[in-house]
């Protein structure tokens, strides 16, 4: 293999280190540090898409950190669902770096946004592409920090309790992780989940190692904001900055569903007990989230619900375990992760307009912008799953898969699901929208060097629009990388060296 | 030595969880804590215990007394982000003390739960 595959794995590591270290050395002069975030979150899109360019053709690339052939060092695997995420990752970090440039109402945040943004992609990115179980646990720790830090970013008293609640249920999530991953060590003796894997695969299991994959599951799950631990998302998501909750949206819950989807597929790649309860889970993770949204009068807050329910559709996908819905899976997960941080931006941009984030107070907006109505509409339209946008297709695929596996109950929930989800975000198109400011002209206020942020929306819109109309390339892709899911001995064979190992 | 282990990451543990089940904040970051380090000692049994010998393979194979040096390797990683987590908690613990005064955990979420504020106020405080 030639050395640039290689290099092009550590790629979307180092680049977000590097960017951080830039920044870090740039702190007293501002538009330096934003030009250096821009390029660096830029660079880690192009890496992305050449990741996808390079696992595109079939192959998984694997590479193993000094010389230490798996299981016993530290490999970088990336297959197509790993280079996808990767890719997006790129593409939302540089839309959210863009928006905040326009948002950029205290200089000193924005500082620390760039450098710790940095600082969570790295772990986002090494999340994706890690090969083993101790590292994922240190990519979530170092996006944690990361995360802890952006969701405090200059903290009055409502985002310091909103980070109390943050902080204290992830730890304890990161907590049952660690545990986990050193209870699989005691009793599989390999951390690498190719070679963990290969052994479910040849049928012996390690005694006692079902027990602690049962608790790193339902870490994932906290992680993922899964239907019984998903408390800690809409308590926390709607008091950070908004860029900030822009970009948690969009990654972070995901990062959860990757692990779940990562390590349900090779350990469990025929349907059984596990995709039973992940196939209930996913049904109520559903219905009660965008119920949960229902009952919400804040932008922001019925965007955070809304972001449990989709996570539903997603281990839907992952549940139902045939190679259709896995490819639904992935298609979600990449157009959700856009369409959420598109919503958040509008809602960031509608509230500085209106002067509020609670809808009761918001209005006006389709006189006064009607170029943020449609943005609006774009990814409100295509998270509810209204034809030609990207979100028709995603749900599309799932309710097909599901059909032809037979799970009426779940076909009928996910459709009541998508009619609820347009149900509220018509509340909010028609009170921040349509209805008239409660204040008159006195309410609404003019925005100025707004540039980036329409930038960045618009951009997310267009990504939307295009994987809509241009669904058959990006579904082939998906389901080129759900092919990859269901057959988990490439992956193996791929990580291990020889086949069987 | 195993069965001390346990036992130890076993109360570590209960402590844990009733502290963290407490009211006040500052318990619930002493538990996640204690937590953490009962799950730390958790890890490092799970491998293999054993305090004779220098954990070195030589070429006559394990030594039979020595300890497994990954779980160690583990840990000592997850001590190093423990800590820094633990930092970062109480330096929200502090700040939390200033703006709220309290540290009631059920003060904590009545203000996160609160409506948002109007951006304005919000800019003013």
């Amino acid at each position: 293999m030639n050395p640039s595959p290689h290099l092009l794995l550590v790629a979307p590591l180092l680049l977000p280190l590097g960017t951080l270290i830039a920044c870090l050395l740039t702190r007293g002069n501002h538009r330096a540090c934003a030009g250096l975030s821009l390029l660096g979150a830029a660079g880690l899109m192009a890496v992305g898409l050449a990741l996808v360019t390079y696992a595109g053709r079939g192959d998984i690339l694997v590479s193993q950190m000094g010389g230490w052939a798996a299981p016993y060092g530290i490999t970088l695997v990336v297959d197509r669902l790993s280079a996808a995420m990767v890719a997006i990752t790129g593409v939302i970090a540089t839309a959210t770096v863009l928006y905040s440039l326009a948002h950029d109402t205290d200089p000193a945040r924005g500082r620390d946004f760039h450098l710790l943004t940095h600082g969570l992609l790295v772990g986002v990115c090494g999340a994706f592409i890690t090969g083993d179980v101790f590292n994922l646990y240190v990519w979530f720790e170092v996006l944690l920090v990361g995360s802890f830090a952006l969701i405090a970013l200059g903290g009055d008293r409502r985002r310091l309790a909103g980070t109390v609640v943050y902080v204290v249920l992830n730890l304890i999530a990161t907590l049952m992780f660690l545990l986990a991953a050193g209870l699989v060590y005691g009793s599989a003796g390999t951390l690498n989940m190719a070679e963990l894997a290969a052994l479910f695969a040849a049928g012996d299991t390690p005694p006692g190692v079902q027990a602690p994959l049962v608790l790193m599951l339902l870490a994932f799950s906290i992680k993922a904001a899964l239907f019984p631990v998903f408390g800690w998302l809409p308590a926390s998501y709607h008091v950070a900055w908004t860029p900030v909750s822009a970009l948690f949206a969009g990654l972070l819950t995901k990062v959860g569903v990757y692990a779940l989807i990562r390590l349900v597929t090779l350990l469990w790649p025929d349907a059984g007990l596990v995709h039973e309860v992940l196939l209930w889970v996913a049904c109520a993770t559903m219905l009660i989230g965008v119920l949960g949204a229902a009952a919400q009068t804040e932008v922001r807050r019925i965007l955070s619900f809304h972001i449990v329910s989709q996570v539903g559709y997603m281990v839907l996908g992952l549940a139902l375990a045939t190679p259709l819905a896995l490819a639904g899976a992935v298609f979600y997960l990449i157009h959700h992760i856009v369409v959420k941080a598109n919503l958040f931006f509008i809602g960031g941009i509608a509230a500085r307009m209106t002067g509020s984030e609670r809808l009761p107070a918001m209005g006006g907006l389709y006189a006064r912008a009607p170029w943020l109505a449609l943005m609006f509409a774009i990814p409100a339209l295509s998270l509810a799953g209204i034809p030609p946008l990207s979100g028709f297709w995603a749900k599309f695929v799932l309710v097909r898969a599901g059909l032809e596996t037979g799970v009426w109950i779940a076909v009928g929930i996910a459709l009541l699901t998508g009619i609820f989800t347009l149900l509220s975000m018509s509340k909010i198109w028609n009170e921040a929208f349509l209805k008239a400011h409660p204040l008159g002209a006195a309410g609404s206020r003019a925005l100025s060097g707004q540039a980036p942020a329409w930038w960045a929306t618009g951009g997310l819109a267009a990504i939307t629009v295009g994987i809509g109309i241009g669904a058959g390339p990006v579904m082939d892709f998906a389901s080129a990388a759900a092919e990859q899911l269901a057959h988990p001995a490439h992956y193996i064979s791929a990580v291990l060296g020889a086949p069987g190992r | 030595m195993e069965i001390v282990a346990a036992i130890t990451a076993g109360l570590l543990a209960a402590i844990g969880v009733w502290l963290l089940l407490d009211r006040n904040l500052v318990r619930v970051v002493l538990g996640i804590v204690l937590l953490g380090n009962s799950i730390n000692i958790a890890v490092l049994t799970a491998g293999r215990l054993g305090n004779r010998t220098a954990a070195f393979v030589s070429s006559n194979g394990v030594p039979e007394l020595a300890a497994n040096p990954l779980p160690q390797a583990l840990v000592l990683t997850a001590i190093v982000i423990g800590f820094a987590l633990f930092v970062f908690a109480l330096a929200v613990l502090r700040r939390t003390w200033e703006l709220h005064g309290s540290t009631a955990t059920d003060r904590v979420t009545e203000v996160a739960e609160a409506p948002s504020p109007d951006l304005d106020e919000k800019a003013s405080r």
